[in-house]
């Protein structure tokens, strides 16, 4: 290498000059480099948006612990612990806009899990078992119609689903089964399951029709039926993948604003039954931040709320990641397997001599 | 050639849609020892083996003429109990498949959907008839995947013996394992023979040679011979059996 040395002669001129095949690599290598920063700059951008979007929401949730004159109306403890009710005695109350303000948000919490979990327990089993469907037994016409049209589902929008639920299904559960309220958890979770299905579905189908057909045929060939078959085999095979879809499915579900907005009644009152109405976060953030004064208490309470969401998507999705590698790292003999069975070493039956 | 035919195909014919892939295939597999079928690629011998429990069933398309007699019964009638063949007649595949589950689970499975008793003993008789009881020692409970494939290939064959099996069908068994593997697996099939009916495809001559006690060769579809092997490898009958192990195709 040259290292400070003018050039002195033509022969060490020609010496030292590139080569034309030099050239053209230099030239390629002047592309991969811009190529390499467009996909740098492209994954900051990305991620520098996420984190934007999280420190913004902080960043107006962070008073709730800091401002000493917020707290004049609130503060975490009556976030969460109970307050003196209007009547004498305590409760859980959210009041954002009465005098004094109630800012309870354990009615929410409430609110938000029921719905949640009702949308969870009907959208599970119904895309669960129509992914076992389609991939273990329909003929593969049936198959090449039903997946395409659930996935449809997942494209119509949670606005329409919700007008779905207030106009249509509301009305009819209320007159079967005769509830007190006609908008409540489990009209918002029947709506929530709607938006939810198509994720389950499609995640757990693709999960399903990815474990090898080499499997199948073994248990096949060992006599098994395909409900066996695919209860046994296919379905433990698919678990990591079903369990991806679960998580993504709450993810959703959660996070869900316009269908519990339309469907849930959205009154906050703190009850574990499932036919009393609730309001949940984001109906709360959606409904109420519009009319919040800014900078206010309720202001900020609705953006800790916000914040409050997004860690619990956050720690779900990271948790259901950490179980997925575990299970799929299980399942490719990685992991120690747990027996489900007694080792046949401790086993000492009369046939076992 | 044994009289008592363990397994009997009468004029066999198979389809793929147009594909005329079996022709008339009248064979009987003697009771007991091992039948090579072999052949060049695409002559049938896999699909051969795969009437024989009645996997072609499971290809959209595939049709079958003539009859195939298990102990001398028609396993195509149609009062025949599918889940109850397959239990008699037990498939080993060109790759190892076990389950993804744990070397116990994997041999206890077959057992379990036939809801046959004595779990623990069946299982560990299988694993005792394929060595991997002794091999392994105490790690029942690790996952199958993790095993090598020789060890995969003998726990898919500990399986199949977990049900009692009569017939042991077997496709390529060895053409994903190591020469020294090879060696193990046709060990294991030797000491099976005399308990088991053995039927394996293969595309080595040599691994037909080694174990075989009788042996079929098929072309484009059809049975060309089938006799003691080793008549077939000494004096073939057919001038076209002679091309094929003189290795002048195939």
């Amino acid at each position: 290498m040259r290292t400070g040395r003018l050039l002195s002669s033509p022969e060490e001129e020609r010496l030292t000059r590139p080569s034309p095949f030099a050239r053209r690599a230099a030239r390629g290598s002047i592309a991969d480099v811009l190529a390499a920063w467009t996909i740098k700059i492209c994954a900051t951008l990305a991620i520098a948006s996420l984190v934007l979007i999280f420190v913004f929401i902080g960043r107006e949730a962070l008073p709730i612990l800091t401002s000493e004159e917020l707290h004049e109306e609130v503060d975490v403890p009556r976030l969460f612990l109970p307050q003196p009710g209007e009547e004498g005695g305590s409760e859980f109350a959210w009041r954002p806009v009465s005098t004094p303000p109630r800012f309870s948000i354990l009615p929410l919490f409430v609110g938000t899990l029921k719905a949640t979990l009702i949308a969870l327990l009907i959208a599970i089993p119904l895309a669960v078992g129509a992914a076992i469907f389609t991939s273990e037994f329909a003929p593969s016409l049936a198959r090449e119609i039903i997946k395409p049209s659930i996935e449809i589902l997942a494209g119509i929008p949670s606005v329409v689903i919700g007008f779905f639920v207030l106009m249509v299904l509301a009305g009819w559960l209320q007159s079967v089964f005769g509830w007190t309220f006609r908008l409540n958890a489990v009209t918002a979770g029947v709506g929530l399951s709607l938006a939810v299905i198509p994720i389950v579905y499609t995640v757990s189908e693709d999960a399903l029709s990815s474990v090898p057909q080499t499997y199948r045929e073994g248990s096949i060939a060992m006599g098994a039926t395909r409900w066996q078959t695919a209860w046994r085999i296919a379905l433990p095979a698919a678990s990591p993948g079903i369990l991806a879809a679960c998580v993504l499915g709450f993810g959703r579900a959660v996070g869900e604003t316009m269908i519990v907005l339309m469907a849930s009644g959205n009154a906050a009152v703190l009850s574990f039954a499932p036919t009393d109405s609730i309001l949940t976060f984001s109906a709360a953030i959606a409904s109420e931040l519009g009319d919040a004064v800014h900078g206010g208490a309720h202001y900020h309470v609705l953006f800790f709320i916000g914040a409050f969401l997004f860690v619990l998507t956050f720690v779900t999705n990271l948790a259901g990641q950490w179980w997925v590698t575990r299970l799929g790292r299980k399942l490719r003999g990685e992991l120690v397997y747990v027996p489900t069975m007694p080792s046949p070493h401790v086993a000492t039956g009369p046939g076992d001599a | 050639m044994p009289t008592a035919a363990k397994i009997e195909t009468k004029d066999l014919h198979l389809w793929y849609r147009t594909f005329h892939a079996l022709k008339g295939i009248h064979l009987a597999i003697p009771s007991r020892g091992i039948t090579a079928i072999i052949g060049p690629s695409g002559c049938g011998k896999s699909t051969l083996l795969r009437t024989f429990n009645r996997m072609n069933d499971l290809i959209p398309g595939a049709r079958v003429g003539g009859d195939v007699l298990l102990d001398g019964a028609s396993i195509y009638r149609d009062a025949l109990s599918l889940t109850q063949l397959r239990k008699r007649v037990g498939m080993v595949f060109q790759r190892p498949n076990p389950f993804p589950l744990s070397v116990y689970e994997n041999v206890a499975y077959g057992p379990k959907i036939h809801g046959m008793n004595d779990l623990h003993g069946r299982v560990r008789r299988s694993l005792e008839q394929t060595g991997l009881w002794s091999e392994l020692g105490d790690r029942w409970h690790v996952s199958a995947l993790s095993l090598p494939p020789e060890q995969q290939q003998r726990l898919c064959i500990s399986r199949l013996l977990a049900v009692e099996p009569e017939v042991l069908l077997m496709d390529e068994p060895c053409s994903a394992l190591d020469p020294i593997a090879t060696a193990r697996i046709e060990e294991l099939m030797i000491a099976l023979k005399s308990t088991y009916t053995i039927v394996i495809v293969t595309h080595n001559m040599q691994q037909a040679a080694r174990v075989s006690d009788y042996a079929a060769y098929m072309l484009l579809g059809e049975l060309v011979e089938f006799a003691e092997t080793d008549k077939v490898f000494t004096q073939p009958a057919d001038s076209r059996t002679e091309e094929y192990i003189s290795g002048r195709f195939g």
